[in-house]
């Protein structure tokens, strides 16, 4: 179970757009600074802010190759992330597809009583 | 059928859900406030429901009980606050296997042709109260819910 500090920095990583992407990225292979940059309309250093907030909720890891800085997605923290809301979303998800059962059964137990929208009355125009 | 909607942001004592339902406002807030509706569709299908108290106006009570087949129980209870009404409805939220850890839900709906969107937002007294009732999965129901998509595929497959 992830304590409480770590799951604050991993959706604070996740909220934004950019850094999302990053991820994203990453998922293809490790790259460099400059490769996730290429694709967005930032600067390097900006880039690099976005890679410390990742590398700080534990959403990647970053390595030195000769002069350039590899980034690899760490893919732990993630699911974590995902399994906290599980159980949650399980629970709701599972109450609204009954709910959803349940309104049909009701909208079809009123058609059957009031027997609306005659086909012969219906307007062509 | 549309996606549950779920935000929980960092570092605020607060839960989001959004939902649409196939069907007009009226009929969606009839399941959420006449308790033999409601006990036919909250909660996982794998607990029965038992509506001790459903007291539907501004200061009533009501609590309800989920149970399994191993005689396992999780009680919940609470108090409307304001009339309830089909433009909303507000109370407080307490598990009763955490005592004092009291959320307060305001659920909102909103009908647009035909459908009707239902909004909840639950607000805890901390961010730690949040992440705990978020983490227990509400009353133990882990992660079973593979379980029921199984039935409704097989249900879907069926009747095709």
């Amino acid at each position: 179970m992830m304590v409480a500090d770590q799951l604050d920095a991993v959706f604070g990583a996740l909220a934004d757009p950019t850094r999302r992407s990053i991820l994203t990225r990453l998922t293809e292979g490790e790259a460099t600074v400059a490769e996730l940059a290429a694709p967005f309309h930032v600067s390097q250093p900006a880039i690099s802010r976005h890679l410390k907030v990742l590398e700080r909720a534990g959403l990647i890891s970053r390595t030195r190759r000769a002069t350039a800085r590899l980034s690899h997605l760490r893919a732990e923290p993630l699911r974590q992330a995902t399994v906290w809301l599980a159980g949650y979303r399980d629970y709701w998800e599972q109450s609204y597809e009954r709910l959803e059962e349940l309104l049909a059964t009701l909208q079809e137990q009123e058609t059957g009583r009031s027997r609306p929208g005659d086909p012969t009355g219906r307007s062509t125009s | 059928m549309s996606e549950l909607q779920v935000t929980a942001e960092p570092g605020v004592p607060q839960v989001l859900t959004s939902r649409e339902l196939d069907a007009p406002l009226a009929l969606v807030y009839r399941a959420f406030t006449e308790p033999e509706l409601l006990a036919q569709w909250l909660g996982p299908r794998k607990y029965s429901m038992t509506i001790d108290r459903y007291d539907l106006r501004d200061g009533g009570t009501w609590r309800y009980v989920h149970a399994d087949d191993a005689g396992n129980a999780w009680g919940f209870h609470g108090v409307f606050h304001g009339d309830p009404s089909p433009a909303g409805i507000v109370q407080t939220f307490e598990f009763e296997g955490a005592p004092g850890h009291v959320s307060m839900d305001t659920v909102a709906f909103e009908e647009h042709d035909g459908k009707t969107t239902v909004r909840t937002n639950s607000v805890f007294q901390s961010v730690q109260a949040r992440d705990a009732m978020v983490d227990s999965g509400m009353a133990g129901g882990m992660s079973e819910g593979y379980e029921r998509l199984d039935e409704l595929l097989a249900k879907l497959a069926a009747n095709s």
